[in-house]
């Protein structure tokens, strides 16, 4: 239980970085916490005391396995964690090329 | 930023060493991805690893670096159709007909050579995100690089 | 007929890559391949809609099910997706013939046509996806394609737009991944079907995890309190992609995903109908105000999809309404369909709307309304369907507009809800005025003495923005008596039917 709780302070730090930050690289480090608590968090789910690794095979013994599928939803969801990320990053350092400076009070284009 | 010149003969020379292991060290996690943890995505980094390596320690000029973003861009196009058309294969032929269908004969558990499609899509997942991670690098150096001039 | 649902997904993503691969030596590859793509997936959805209304179920990779668990990813069809694909196809289809002359503005334009594939192939995916977390992959396939889509033309407004955008959007998309985590935990399954099967013998999290789900999608859908990225990104982005974001996108991957949850999945609750309701209302209103003070063309026209977004989640939301608190079941068919309508009505002449600034953007270079004037005669085809579409949108007869609108304020009244029957009346009004605003200062008033030489927009352009203002017209003819049972009622059907979807799919 205290895990799930940890989990959602993580999560809770990376929303804080996201909300307050004025820095662009401190926001998206912000997005990647958050991210990284929803990954813990569906590890956990998966996850099963004493459990084995989820292979069918002569070299381990076949215990409980832990469940492979959240395994498997965490691997997806990092490789789009990974596009979104790079994306994002292009678009602050082409902003910095703009308004040389990663200082989000100062980009004030649009308003309304 | 990359200087043209790169680092010392001693991180050069080390390099050297390194990477190619490293390289194969990432096709041997992509191959066995089908008998072991790992598989495409986890290859991919490691062999990307690499070419990072080998960028960051020899440097590079940013003319080289321009010229060589096309071909990763058409390695890392190339590789994710190959995957589709590996997909739509199943859809046509007569064994299977369906979409991702497994056309390959199953074989034996625990052997290399098993799983039908499996290992080939680990492959060319592999070589897709080798190419789209070195790729991200050698964009975001590209950006950096402009901007500084 | 169900083996012809992963082309659906072959064919745009086949399509992009081939443009990608290709476009280094042929430029206009692009070009030529988006247009018969587009007209086969039209061609395809048309199929589709004229068999019977059946749900359609296909296995990817063949996988039968195992001791009654699904384990194979389901593509589905059924009434509600027809309705989908038959916008995304056919708005889809007229953008891409209206970029063919308006992208030449930009370098790469292979790219543009490759990251437009893309899109539409996470679109088509979100709405046939059988399990929810397919759902969440291709949902993030479209979501990253409109990002760099957003900043396709890397000036300032448009970069800061896409951070904006996408910074909201990497939240809501968190969001969701987290209540899919919590599915899995409390039901063990990922398949839809299965999901609404088991759902009613759980207990815990079904109310938190219904209001992770509403916040997730209701931010990519923009209702109001989440709405604050859609005036930027949708004002910024290339016009053409800006009527492919306000008239699919918000559709596809925010509202038609509400739709399917809350009647299909999970169990009609007065908490959930009543949350919905409020939140169409809210971003009904409060759209509409903040769009009268707004003098930029687009930004105007991103505040109004706000406002009709809340018209379609209020039709919706009153459906549930009336279902979860028993009352008649004419009611709720009522306003299910004039939601269901309005959905499909908003994504054309939103879709002519944004197309038509475009027009006037491209052969102006502005799109401030104080500094335009007397295009009228300029440009005769853009101004004529621009007033086809403004009428459409403030719900004047004959356009379809007025019966989608008609249809909702009618189930208001006779499920007793005078109030909001009342609201959709006055921002209807409101709605007329901002439009006849935009009349006023766009198309007709004095022309100003620089856009004496302003000619009408070239051929491909003139004409998607033709065939849209015929569709606005056309579209009024499916609410008929006789028509209507071709087309919305199965997708009411299917909404109806709640507690039938498990059944349909999975047979269980």
């Amino acid at each position: 239980m205290i895990l799930f709780v940890l989990c959602f302070v993580l999560f809770m730090i990376g929303l804080y970085g996201v909300i307050l930050q004025r820095n662009l690289i401190k926001i998206i480090i912000g997005l990647a916490i958050m991210e990284y608590s929803v990954y813990l968090f569906l590890i956990l789910i998966g996850y099963v005391k004493g459990g084995t690794v989820p292979i069918i095979s002569d070299f381990f013994e076949n215990g409980p396995f832990v469940d492979p599928l959240p395994q498997a939803l965490v691997l997806t969801a990092i490789v789009i964690g990974l596009a979104t990320k790079a994306l994002l990053l292009s678009v602050a350092i082409r902003l910095y090329k703009h308004y040389g400076t990663f200082d989000i009070r100062k980009m004030n284009n649009l308003k309304g | 930023m990359i200087s043209p010149h790169g680092m010392t003969i001693i991180v050069k020379k080390i390099c050297q060493f390194i990477a190619p292991t490293i390289f194969l060290f990432g096709i041997y996690i992509s191959v066995y991805g089908h008998l072991s943890p790992g598989g495409g995505f986890a290859g991919g980094v490691i062999m990307a690893s690499a070419f990072i390596l080998q960028i960051l320690s020899d440097g590079s000029l940013l003319e080289k670096l321009k010229s060589e973003r096309w071909r990763l861009e058409l390695s890392e196009s190339l590789s994710i159709f190959s995957f589709l058309i590996l997909a739509v294969l199943g859809l046509l032929l007569a064994g299977t007909a369906v979409f991702f269908g497994n056309f390959l004969p199953p074989g034996k558990l625990g052997q290399l050579i098993s799983g039908g499609f499996i290992p080939i899509g680990n492959l060319i997942i592999g070589i897709e995100v080798c190419a789209s991670m070195t790729l991200i690098f050698v964009a975001l150096i590209i950006f950096k690089d402009e901007e500084s001039e | 007929m169900g083996s012809l649902l992963p082309l659906y997904i072959i064919i745009p993503l086949g399509t992009a890559f081939l443009t990608l691969i290709f476009g280094r030596w042929l430029h206009n590859l692009g070009k030529y391949l988006i247009i018969p793509a587009m007209l086969f997936l039209t061609g395809l959805t048309i199929y589709f809609v004229s068999q019977i209304p059946q749900t359609v179920v296909y296995r990817v990779g063949g996988f039968a099910d195992v001791l009654n668990i699904p384990v194979a990813i389901f593509l589905v069809a059924d009434g509600l997706t027809n309705i989908l694909l038959l916008i995304i196809s056919i708005v889809g289809l007229l953008v891409a013939l209206y970029s063919l002359s308006y992208t030449k503005q930009y370098t790469g334009e292979t790219k543009f046509y490759a990251l437009f594939c893309l899109m539409l192939a996470g679109m088509y995916g979100v709405v046939i996806a059988g399990d929810i977390f397919n759902l969440f992959v291709f949902l993030e396939i479209a979501s990253i394609a409109s990002y760099t889509l957003v900043a396709f033309g890397i000036e300032k407004q448009q970069l800061e737009a896409t951070f904006k955008y996408q910074v909201l959007g990497g939240v809501s998309s968190l969001i969701i991944l987290s209540a899919i985590g919590f599915i899995y935990w409390t039901t063990g399954t990922l398949n839809l079907a299965d999901i609404a099967r088991q759902l009613p013998q759980v207990k815990s999290f079904q109310l938190f995890v219904s209001v992770l789900l509403i916040g997730g999608f209701g931010l990519k859908a923009a209702l109001v309190p989440f709405h604050s990225w859609l005036p930027d990104a949708h004002s910024s982005a290339p016009s053409p992609i800006s009527a492919m974001l306000s008239g699919v996108l918000i559709k596809a991957v925010g509202a038609y995903v509400i739709i399917r949850l809350f009647f299909n999945i999970f169990q009609i609750n007065y908490q959930i109908a009543m949350t919905i309701t409020v939140l169409g209302t809210l971003s009904m209103i409060v759209g509409v105000f903040l769009a009268i003070g707004q003098w930029d063309f687009k930004r105007l026209l991103a505040y109004h999809s706000i406002s009709q977004m809340g018209y379609v989640v209020l039709g919706i939301g009153i459906g549930l309404l009336v279902l979860a608190t028993g009352g008649q079941e004419k009611v709720a068919i009522l306003a299910i369909t004039g939601g269901l309508f309005h959905m499909l009505n908003h994504s054309i002449f939103k879709a002519l709307l944004f197309l038509n600034a475009g027009s006037v953007e491209y052969r102006t270079g502005t799109r401030d309304l104080k500094r335009l004037g007397g295009l009228a005669e300029k440009m005769p085809i853009t101004s004529g369907s621009s007033f086809v579409a403004s009428m459409a949108i403030s719900g004047i007869p004959p356009f379809n507009g007025f019966f989608s609108k008609v249809v909702i304020i009618f189930a208001a009244i006779q499920a007793g809800y005078y109030w909001l029957a009342f609201f959709a009346v006055v921002v209807s009004i409101v709605t007329l005025a901002s439009f006849t605003k935009v009349q006023k200062y766009a198309f007709y008033g004095e022309l100003p003495a620089k856009y004496e030489n302003v000619k009408e927009s070239p051929f491909g352009m003139s004409l998607s923005m033709t065939i849209l203002a015929i569709l606005c017209l056309i579209m009024s003819l499916l609410i008929i008596p006789g028509v209507r049972e071709i087309f919305l009622k199965p997708a009411v059907d299917v909404l109806m039917d709640a507690s039938k979807y498990s059944v349909k799919v999975i047979g269980l």
